[in-house]
């Protein structure tokens, strides 16, 4: 975990007095809804369907117990008794009141959490793997690294009204969990020959109306100088990066209108007015936040305790584990992902009372700490192998057991025309629907690890552009009309999906979902053959044969 | 427009010279860069004081010959969404030293004063006299910075380290 100290409080503290005030002004009628637009987005207050929508940040998805019972404290004081976590590892909430709106951000201040920039166009939360400092074979804590940039992209002077949004993601994985190459900068954590910590630097990947995957800008760029590179980045972006069509303002539009060449040149040139500046950053200073990270005090436990052996008998306990509990680099422990997508739910959706127990439930069984991922579960990422079977009791009993963890049932989704002002079409009951259709969990085995993503609309909040089965909501003709694709993926083998042939009614989105799993099965070459590969080696044809030939 | 420097909010000594009007032989002007660029020499002769408006998606390079000889720069926020003048300023005030005024001009609110500063303004033409008049208080919202920048004002991370310093110091 990382301990926020004094300044960082106080930096908080006066964000938020200071969003009070411009709350103030706006019910004053001082500010117009303009004027107030870009203030209240940059504190991640969104104006949606129904009500204001209300973002919080969860930096590189760790959460200590405490900061998530702030969130359900929110969650039930000031909404409607729930929270929705989200693919960018933020936690929304749909049914704020602007005028409470100061207060529930105090009352998160005060263990740490804040909403800054979790909207607008600026330097959006810097995101991470949930299995960062757990991992193993991990170069280091991706974290670190995290929070430094966190810091320097905070209120940032010069980068807080760019053309667009920006998003930063880093690993330190050869298992990209963090999607960074569909992020406007991805950092991969490597060590080079003389065994220093640098970054592989990407850039220009994202999804929406106009999908790119990131490119390598830089093969290495050493972490004293990773500041200055991302300022080098953001200032040239700043300057010719679109303004006049928001539609093109994203740097992915910029590197691809310039070329990627072109781009690092400029980059390059900028880098080296400002690489020796005061942006150089000490080993003196990374040791300082590498100092307020705090792990646990693990116990010598050994590899396979009894408890385990034990509950190896029962099924149902089996079927959660193996895709649940993922190896841990400390001998004796695991990392448990925990589902946010039981069937029938909605993705990612958690209940103030879920989030109280599972806080309990951390502090039981992983030190105090929770993480959040971009698939939109939650983790616990210190549990003890002889806890296992216990913790999945208590959590079968919250509802949050549902054995599903990268099987079909998994879903990505955004909130869609339930909630959102931008979407076309619904997300949610088409997860719910697939939910049900997929609950069969033996079914769900025998076809293995397959991603569905679900979007409402262009913009691609449920990522499906790079979901295995990507599902996309169009309106036409005041109905509406869904998308497939197939074959996207957002790993370190990151991939668009491709069209599989003309949208599909809302009614039938489940049906052609069947029909890609079973013509899936039917193809595949043994049962270890995954969907994905399935894709890879026969292409789209096939799919595309079986779901139009009747329809 | 009210426009504050140094804290306060001054009269402006500066008259806008559009783009197409005679020169007048005397008084202290703000030349927009075009006309600038293209008479240099017969406005820096003249008795007055000159300054030049830049726009924000000119390089500013293209100033750094005449940053010796002018006495301000304007910066443009033809929005308060569109952020280009804040680079434009950190340039001239790190890379190139630029130390005369530095003017934000265009929809400036209350609400980037910070900003503005961190970034190297120093005048400030602000859109209403409510935001020009709560100008020092809204300067003073932040006490903590995370960014090193060319206003000299002590990081997060430095302060940090002074901290921790001043702790192993003595018995």
């Amino acid at each position: 975990m990382y301990a926020y100290d004094e300044i960082d409080r106080t930096l908080v503290n006066e964000r938020v007095s200071e969003f009070r005030d411009q709350v103030k002004r706006r019910l004053s009628g001082e500010l117009t809804e303009d004027e107030f637009k870009i203030l209240r987005l940059q504190n991640g207050v969104y104006l949606q369907l129904h009500a204001y929508m209300f973002r919080v940040a969860i930096p590189y998805g760790t959460l200590a117990t405490n900061q998530l019972r702030a969130l359900a404290h929110v969650a039930r004081k000031y909404d409607r008794g729930y929270g929705h976590f989200t693919t960018r590892q933020n936690i929304q909430f749909n049914w704020i009141k602007l005028a409470e709106l100061p207060d529930a951000l105090e009352d998160l201040a005060k263990v740490g959490i804040h909403a800054m920039q979790t909207s607008g166009n600026n330097m959006r939360n810097v995101t991470s793997d949930q299995w960062a400092g757990v991992a193993p074979g991990e170069i280091e804590d991706p974290r670190i690294w995290s929070e430094l940039i966190r810091q320097h992209t905070t209120l940032h002077p010069e980068f807080s009204f760019l053309p667009r949004k920006f998003k930063i993601a880093i690993t330190a994985s050869d298992h990209d969990r963090a999607a960074i190459r569909i992020h406007d900068i991805g950092l991969r954590l490597i060590k080079n020959e003389k065994g220093e910590t640098g970054f592989e630097v990407l850039v220009g990947g994202g999804l929406g109306r106009t999908p790119f995957i990131a490119k390598t800008i830089k093969h290495f760029v050493h972490g004293r100088d990773i500041l200055s590179y991302i300022e080098a980045i953001l200032r040239v972006y700043n300057q010719y990066g679109r303004r006049d069509n928001i539609y093109k303002a994203r740097i992915k539009i910029l590197v691809h209108e310039l070329g990627i060449e072109k781009f690092s040149r400029e980059v390059e040139e900028e880098w080296q007015h400002i690489r020796n500046s005061s942006l150089q950053i000490d080993d003196e200073v990374i040791e300082d936040i590498r100092s307020r990270f705090t792990y646990p005090l693990y116990e010598k436990l050994p590899h396979m305790p009894d408890e385990l052996r034990q509950a190896a008998a029962d099924p149902d306990f089996e079927a959660w584990r193996k895709n649940s509990v993922a190896p841990h680099k400390v001998q004796g422990y695991s990392i448990v992902t925990i589902s946010l997508k039981p069937t029938g739910g909605p993705p990612g959706d958690a209940t103030a009372e879920q989030m109280d127990a599972l806080a309990d439930l951390a502090d039981k069984y992983s030190f105090g700490e929770i993480r959040v991922g971009h698939e939109q579960n939650l983790t616990l990422p210190h549990v003890a192998k002889r806890d296992l079977p216990a913790l999945w009791k208590a959590l079968d009993k919250l509802g949050l057991a549902t054995p599903n963890v990268n099987l079909i049932s998994d879903i990505i989704a955004c909130p869609g025309l339930d909630y959102c002002s931008l979407a076309n079409a619904r997300s949610i009951p088409i997860a719910q629907e697939l939910t049900r259709r997929f609950a069969n969990h033996e079914l769900a085995n025998l076809i293995g690890r397959l991603h569905i993503n679900i979007s409402g609309c262009i913009n691609a909040c449920g990522h499906h552009h790079v979901g295995h089965i990507g599902i996309l909501g169009v309106e036409k003709n005041g109905e509406e009309v869904y998308q497939i694709t197939i074959g996207g993926r957002a790993d370190e083998n990151a991939a668009l999906g491709t069209l599989i042939g003309p949208g599909v009614k809302f009614d039938e989105v489940a049906d052609v979902v069947e029909d890609i799993v079973e013509a899936y099965l039917a193809l595949r070459e043994r049962p270890e053959e995954l969907f994905m590969d399935t894709v890879k080696r026969l292409g789209v044809e096939p799919f595309k044969e079986r779901v139009y030939a009747t329809r | 427009m009210p426009l504050v420097k140094g804290g306060k909010i001054t009269d402006d000594s500066f008259a806008k010279l559009a783009v197409d009007t005679p020169l007048p032989e005397s008084g202290d002007l703000l030349v927009p860069a075009e006309r600038f660029l293209g008479e240099a020499d017969a406005l820096l002769k003249r008795s007055g004081k000159v300054g030049v408006i830049w726009p924000n998606n000119r390089d500013i390079s293209e100033l750094v010959p005449y940053l010796g000889k002018i006495v301000a720069v304007a910066l443009v926020f033809p929005t308060f969404r569109d952020g280009r003048a804040y680079s434009q300023a950190r340039l001239l005030r790190e890379r190139y030293d630029y130390r005369a005024e530095l003017r934000a001009t265009g929809q400036v609110l209350r609400d980037q004063f910070v900003f503005m500063l961190r970034a190297g303004f120093d005048a400030f033409e602000v859109k209403k006299q409510a935001d020009a008049e709560a100008f020092m208080q809204t300067a003073k919202r932040y006490s903590v910075f995370y960014q090193p920048t060319g206003d000299g004002r002590i990081t997060a991370l430095h302060r940090r380290m002074q901290l921790r310093h001043s702790e192993g110091v003595g018995t």
